[in-house]
């Protein structure tokens, strides 16, 4: 492994004969035990199994993959970074990681091509601008940066939105937040790996968890298509197959597994310069470094593991892309994919204890969880590390809903993504 | 994805409107025990494979139906009713 990426490695390995650069983390083999095993090589894995190393000195540990690293959501997402919540725990939690995606080039000796281009949402009638003021009082009560818009400072920002009187929405402000962001998603993945392998971290791909090797009520090891494998703990970060692999240990969650989809279109020169999205719709819009628009909107609607969107979906997004930024019905559509999200009844996440002993959960990201991935992966460990969450996932608990203290971002109601 | 509705026939999937397991049974009116009604309001078997599931046909004959569908593979194994 390269032990630094630096200016000097690259001008040394332009000068050395054609040979491919090392692999980034090690490969071993599984052994038969581990202090800690994670399941799900993700963001939420791979995060976790570093600060697992690096803040508690537990380096015994595996994350399994049960297919390649990047392979999953954290490969598939459209990359947008903010901290503009309006609940307690909430607030601190993703302004927690919003911090941590600021140095986090630095922290792992990877560039993450973090992007603070900001995040504009438009606002689409008098009453949305009221709300959006309430929403940026309390980010600002909370130190977090945010700035309302009036039209006119709106026009200036995104001069390519349909101001029209005749706009199907037509256009008042917005509320924009400008340190939120992009940051480049498999960098992500592959930092946080190559990171924790250098800790001592085992990364293994191709490599399935298929049941839990239980003793009683307690979770000792994991059967893999590789063996079985002990563990003290276990962490379960899978994204949509959170209740798929939760079951293995007995439990049922309060979660639905659902498709969302992701589009980019054909690049085209520097245009949007910063992440859009939209009060009348859900969508959300940034142009990649390469030129072409990456965006999405709700998911399709019904619970599935395959990862191939609906047609229907594909047209909805386009009718908001078009509504709103007019000039979205000249470029062509490249590429559409599909990434399995663990919807949950309030929206918000898991990253807690079980009821079964030595095994610990993070999941139930929705929308939501690339944002999350540092601040995620720092409190997931604290909770395995000390058998007891960090005050920042406190309320992150798996009992908050039958006990009346459900995270209702949106403040409307029971299973938020179906209204 | 299209989905046969018992009334109209095969339709695609944007006509219908997703209703969620229906295999749910709703606890006896005075059960007072949490655990019973958090697993009925919150909880989902949520499984990889065969799921038992309503619908309705909301642009068509707005009938509510049940149907049997795989979720891996969204393949539609038992026709409304
Ligand atoms: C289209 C799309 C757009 C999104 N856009 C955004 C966004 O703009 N901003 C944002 O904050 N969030 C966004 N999200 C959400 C975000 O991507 C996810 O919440 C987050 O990536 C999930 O955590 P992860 O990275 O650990 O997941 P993943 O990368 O999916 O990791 C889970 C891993 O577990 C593995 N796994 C599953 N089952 C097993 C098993 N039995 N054994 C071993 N391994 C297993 C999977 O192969 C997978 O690699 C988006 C999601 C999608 C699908
Ligand atoms: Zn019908």
């Amino acid at each position: 492994m390269p032990k630094s990426y630096s200016i000097f490695s690259i001008l040394r390995h332009a000068l050395r004969p054609s040979e491919p650069w090392p692999e980034a983390w090690a490969k071993p083999a599984p052994k038969s035990n581990y202090d800690v095993i994670i399941i799900g090589g993700g963001g939420h894995g791979l995060a976790t199994a570093y600060y697992l190393a690096k803040n508690h000195g537990i380096t015994n540990v595996a994350v399994l993959e049960k297919s390649y690293i990047g392979s999953g959501n954290v490969g598939r997402n459209t990359t947008i970074i903010r901290s503009n919540y309006m609940l307690g725990a909430n607030t601190a939690f993703f302004e927690k990681s919003l911090q941590l995606w600021e140095g986090l080039s630095h922290d792992l000796d990877f560039n993450c091509m973090v992007s603070h281009r900001g995040q504009i949402v438009v606002a689409v009638s008098p009453g949305q601008m009221d709300s959006f003021a309430r929403r940026g009082n309390l980010m600002r009560l909370n130190g977090i940066d945010a700035e309302l818009l009036d039209r006119k400072e709106l026009e200036k920002e995104l001069p390519y939105l349909d101001y029209s009187k005749h706009a199907r929405f037509p256009i008042w402000g917005g509320i924009h937040q400008r340190r939120a962001g992009t940051v480049r998603h498999d960098a992500v993945a592959w930092g946080y790996a190559r990171a924790a392998s250098a800790l001592g971290v085992h990364i293994i791909e191709d490599c399935e968890v298929t049941g839990m090797v239980m003793d009683g009520n307690k979770v000792t090891g994991v059967e893999t298509n590789r063996g079985r494998i002990l563990a003290g703990k276990v962490g379960i970060a899978v994204a949509g197959h959170s209740s798929h692999v939760a079951r293995m240990a007995g439990l049922r969650l309060p979660v639905e597994s659902h498709i969302l989809q992701a589009f980019v279109t054909e690049p085209v020169k520097p245009m949007v310069h910063h992440v859009v999205s939209w009060g009348a719709e859900l969508f959300y819009l940034s142009q990649s470094d390469k030129g072409g628009m990456v965006f999405g909107g709700h998911i399709d609607g019904f619970n599935t593991y395959t990862q191939r969107g609906q047609f229907f979906k594909i047209r909805d997004v386009m009718e908001c892309a078009v509504s709103l930024m007019p000039f979205m019905s000249r470029l062509r559509l490249l590429r559409h994919w599909g990434g399995i999200m663990d919807m949950t009844p309030d929206g918000s996440p898991f990253i807690c204890k079980t009821p079964v002993d030595g095994l610990y959960l993070n999941g139930g990201w929705c929308y939501q969880g690339f944002k999350a991935t540092p601040a995620s992966g720092l409190t997931f460990a604290h909770t395995i590390a000390n058998d007891a969450p960090h005050d920042l996932n406190a309320a992150f608990a798996l009992d908050r809903l039958m006990k009346g203290r459900e995270l209702d971002e949106h403040g409307i109601g029971n299973w938020t993504y179906k209204q | 994805m299209r989905i046969p509705c018992p009334h109209c026939g095969e339709r695609d999937v944007n006509e219908f409107r997703y209703g969620g397991d229906a295999t749910k049974q709703r606890p006896a009116h005075g059960d007072k025990d949490f655990q019973t009604w958090n697993a009925y309001v919150f909880e989902f078997d949520n499984p990889k494979g065969p799921h038992e599931e309503f619908w309705q046909h909301t642009l068509g004959c707005r009938q509510w139906f049940r149907l049997k569908r795989n979720t891996a593979t969204n393949q539609i194994l038992g026709g409304g009713q």
